[in-house]
């Protein structure tokens, strides 16, 4: 399947690649997916005093457009503040990344990362974990 | 000079000998005959061809130009061996057995004999690939008339005991059928040494030209015959009707003549390129050769790169072409149902590689295919969290995947 500029470009140069450290307070980790599934999604996120998202970072196990979908999700994160950051939208990834119909999966995976990332963050900061939505696939 | 990409993908297709291409030219052209016209010279010529390229295959595999039955290809003759051999075959029992690991070609023939009321029984196959030899023969009953083995598989290039599976069907009186597809034309296959009753092989997969394959049928000690799948004039000894696609055939006969006289240089040259290959491949860490690496065809090699995604990995050499065990492309999101067969786990099945080696593959092209891989997988391991974790000593087992 031919990808679009957009994979290709996240794919070949990926932004945020790496780990922070997972132990502090302010930073929040989503792990997601599963090796036999055939994609596992690391983001991170570093939040500020403000609710500001400082740094996002990912790692990503899967095909091209589940580590151009984590990569675009680090990108949009930084700098948002958290509240901004939960109402991203899986389909905001699938259009900004003209991801196919098969390949969807990847955005919602893309999606579910933020938001336990975001809910790993508040539940060390003792705020009320969030409703997360059964995500459906 | 290096042209790019590299093109190691020579079990889902090879691409055509210029020789073949030259057998096959003048049939495009003036000499475009109907080989069923009995009543003048176009006709006559169309059939010397078809006849000459019966002898050039029969050579090849060791048997009677007659028992060669053209078809447009190995999926078509699987259909016509499976489903011919149980039409013709019901008065003496409904059951066949087949293996799990066998190509679709084969194993949906086989659910449709189910529809229709047979009985077939999937042998398993250990973790390099292989067949038990007492498990088959447990599972013939005195219903059973066929036994479908594929000769070499196409993921892992494995080739299963043809002689000894052979022998059990005889034992038993049961027809042994064989989807050759990948090791005709690449190996010796003897139909009466390797005691075959019924093979499907295609052109294409032996430097000819796509949409032609042949079935043989043995004719003598047993005469096996299958019910046509198309009706029609009657072509083929009534078992395939339809016009004979004559360029086709030619090529296929010239493609056999090929190969028949290339087959032990090419191997020889092949082979080495494979191991070459796979030894700088095997270099680094945690990478793994699916399926037996002593019954194997020389030209194929299936690798698992560990926490790297196989079609994450195929974007990654970009400029070779190879086929992945992981089908991260399908909507199924399912892994190779082969590579599970032997055992292999979910994630390891996601990320392997098939390489598929050909008479055309240069040494050049097999040294940038491993620096290419090489970088590839040292690249999306630094991507992968699954690496960071492995490298840091914890468990994968252990950690409570999300299930999607």
């Amino acid at each position: 399947m031919a990808y679009s500029d957009k994979v290709i470009d996240h794919y070949t140069n990926p932004r945020n690649v790496g780990t922070l450290d997972k132990a502090k307070t302010n930073v929040g980790t989503g792990l997601v997916g599963a090796p036999e599934c055939g994609d596992v999604m690391r983001l991170q996120i570093e939040v500020d005093e403000n609710q500001v998202i400082t740094d996002a970072k990912f790692k990503t196990f899967g095909c091209g457009s589940a580590i151009a979908s984590s990569s675009l999700a680090t990108e949009w994160l930084k700098g948002k503040t958290v509240d901004e950051a939960l109402a991203i939208d899986n389909m905001a990834i699938v259009e900004e990344l003209a991801l196919p119909p098969v390949k969807i999966h990847c955005s919602v995976l893309a999606e579910d990362a933020i938001k336990t990332a975001i809910n790993d963050y508040r539940v060390k900061n003792g705020l009320p974990e969030l409703e997360m939505a059964k995500s459906h696939h | 000079m290096l042209s790019l990409p590299i093109y190691l993908d020579n079990n889902a297709t090879t691409p055509l000998d210029p020789r073949v291409l030259e057998a096959m030219m003048p049939y495009m052209t003036n000499l475009f005959g109907n080989a069923a016209s009995r009543n003048h010279a176009f006709g006559w010529q169309a059939e010397e061809a078809v006849d000459y390229a019966r002898e050039q295959i029969a050579s090849l595999i060791n048997c009677s130009p007659k028992e060669i039955i053209f078809t447009s290809g190995a999926t078509e003759s699987d259909n016509l061996a499976l489903k011919g051999v149980y039409e013709m075959y019901a008065s003496k029992g409904n059951h066949i057995i087949t293996v799990t690991t066998e190509h679709k070609a084969v194993l949906d023939p086989a659910k449709h004999i189910e529809k229709m009321g047979g009985q077939v029984t999937y042998l398993q196959v250990n973790d390099k690939g292989l067949i038990d030899l007492k498990e088959l023969e447990a599972a013939i009953t005195d219903k059973t008339i066929l036994i479908s083995v594929m000769y070499a598989n196409n993921e892992i290039g494995v080739i299963q005991p043809i002689r000894e599976i052979s022998a059990i069907a005889k034992k038993h009186g049961v027809l042994f059928f064989t989807d050759a597809t990948q090791a005709v034309g690449k190996i010796p296959v003897d139909v009466e040494a390797d005691g075959i009753d019924l093979m499907a092989f295609s052109a294409h997969k032996m430097y000819g030209p796509k949409g032609v394959g042949a079935l043989y049928v043995r004719r003598k000690n047993p005469r096996v015959k299958v019910t046509a799948q198309m009706d029609g004039g009657g072509h083929e000894r009534g078992m395939r009707s339809g016009t004979l696609n004559v360029p086709g055939i030619v090529g296929l006969g010239k493609a056999a003549e090929v190969a028949k006289q290339d087959m032990e240089s090419d191997n020889a040259r092949i082979s080495a390129m494979r191991d070459r290959l796979e030894r700088e491949l095997t270099t680094i860490e945690e990478s793994y050769i699916n399926g037996s690496t002593e019954h194997r065809l020389p030209h194929v090699s299936n690798i698992s790169f560990k926490y790297v995604e196989g079609e994450g990995l195929m974007m990654g050499v970009k400029d070779l072409a190879v086929s992945s065990g992981s089908a991260c492309t399908s909507a199924s999101l399912e892994p190779s149902y082969v590579l599970k067969a032997l055992g292999l786990s979910d994630d390891l099945a996601h990320s392997s590689l098939r390489f598929g080696l050909s008479r055309f593959t240069k040494e050049e092209e097999i040294d940038y295919a491993i620096n290419h891989v090489k970088e590839a997988v040292s690249k999306l391991r630094e991507l992968s969290p699954l690496w960071e974790m492995f490298k840091e000593g914890i468990d994968l087992n252990s950690i409570e995947w999300a299930e999607h």
